[in-house]
């Protein structure tokens, strides 16, 4: 655990980040399993990617620039790269989910078709 | 103030560890395919953010390679899986 | 063949984060990286932006910014059951599109999904109609006239 070499100054900001970041993506989880189908369940992880990553991404850059006494900015890399992918999973998602809900329609479809001929 | 500062990391990493358990319960149970590598993707962020967590704990940055790792092949993971779902082959000839 | 500045600058700027020093021997090497990698993508991706008016891209950025904060708001609300008096419905919207730039579309693509409440469904053969999921659909006309007003317009500008 960290000892007591933090001031005020980093500590209050990064704590409520933390708090922040954690709620947001609990919440977020949460939708994940409550929404009732899928299209509605794309939004709740997408609170998790941006609030909550950017938020603890924050938090970090904070702390360890406090405890190295330089900036120290390199988990911008990994909010960089948070940002730029997970739109392209959740686009990628929805487009295959569109796909095989039409794909199960028309065999549902045709089935009928074959029964009633 | 290392009170409230070790409170806080504990706060962060407990809801990161439910988030998991929640992402979890989806990836069991999800009726469609589609929904568990939803699931799936949840998980991975959540399992990076703690890892992140354990970084802020232990003033490391050897976590941070980890997390980064993490985000890089948790995506192309979740793409081949959404591309498969798409077209039934994950590279097309 | 020409290099494209603008990606150059940011590989050389993402290899400084990953080593994480601003040392000029490091520079140094990360400019040879990333021109080497230019020059072995450039044919592949023959397409190059044409950026008009960038300095919109500062005001739009807080402007995004700001929407995800506001949006994450109304999704935990949603999502935790605290809208009380009315029922929440989700659905399918159809967006007249004017934008046909292909970056300024990826761009459009990504801002739309990364706020929570709203995602990308698709784009019509011709590019002309965007539709799009949303999680609280009370207003078909106001979710239009906010798309293509707060992001569709900059964007517009940006990207000519």
């Amino acid at each position: 655990m960290i000892d007591t070499d933090l001031s005020a100054w980093v500590v209050i900001p990064v704590s409520l980040l933390l708090v922040l970041g954690g709620l947001v993506t609990l919440i977020g989880s949460l939708g994940l399993l409550r929404l009732p189908d899928f299209f509605a369940r794309v939004h709740g992880p997408s609170m998790g990617n941006t609030v909550g990553t950017g938020s603890v991404l924050i938090a970090s850059m904070l702390t360890s620039s406090a405890l190295a006494g330089r900036p120290v900015v390199h988990e911008l890399l990994i909010t960089l790269f948070i940002v730029m992918s997970s739109p392209v999973t959740s686009m990628m998602l929805m487009r295959a989910a569109l796909y095989r809900n039409k794909v199960r329609e028309e065999k549902q479809q045709a089935a009928r078709a074959a029964n009633a001929g | 103030m290392s009170v409230v500062f070790s409170s806080a990391v504990w706060f962060a990493q407990t809801c990161f560890a439910l988030a998991m358990v929640l992402a979890a319960v989806r990836l069991i149970r999800g009726p469609a395919a589609q929904d568990r590598v939803l699931a799936f993707d949840t998980l991975y962020i959540n399992g990076m953010l703690t890892l992140l967590m354990l970084g802020i704990r232990s003033s490391s940055t050897a976590y941070f390679d980890m997390a980064l790792l993490i985000a890089l092949f948790g995506f192309v993971g979740t793409i081949a899986l959404a591309k498969f779902l798409l077209r039934g082959e994950v590279i097309e000839p | 063949m020409r290099v494209p500045p603008l990606l150059t600058l940011v590989l050389v700027a993402i290899w400084l984060l990953l080593n994480n020093t601003i040392a000029p021997r490091d520079i140094l090497l990360g400019l040879l990286i990333a021109v080497l990698l230019m020059l072995a993508a450039a044919q592949m991706r023959p397409v190059q932006p044409r950026l008009r008016q960038l300095w919109v891209a500062i005001p739009f950025t807080f402007v995004v910014l700001w929407d995800i904060l506001k949006s994450n708001w109304n999704v935990a609300r949603i999502v935790l059951g605290i809208v009380k008096d009315r029922r929440v419905v989700s659905g399918f919207i159809d967006i007249p599109l004017d934008l046909r730039d292909p970056h300024g579309l990826a761009i459009l693509a990504a801002i739309i999904t990364s706020t929570p409440g709203t995602a990308w469904a698709g784009l019509s053969e011709d590019g002309s109609v965007l539709k799009l999921h949303v999680l609280d659909l009370r207003d078909e006309e106001e979710w239009i006239r906010m798309i293509k007003q707060r992001y569709e317009q900059p964007l517009m500008r940006i990207f000519g």
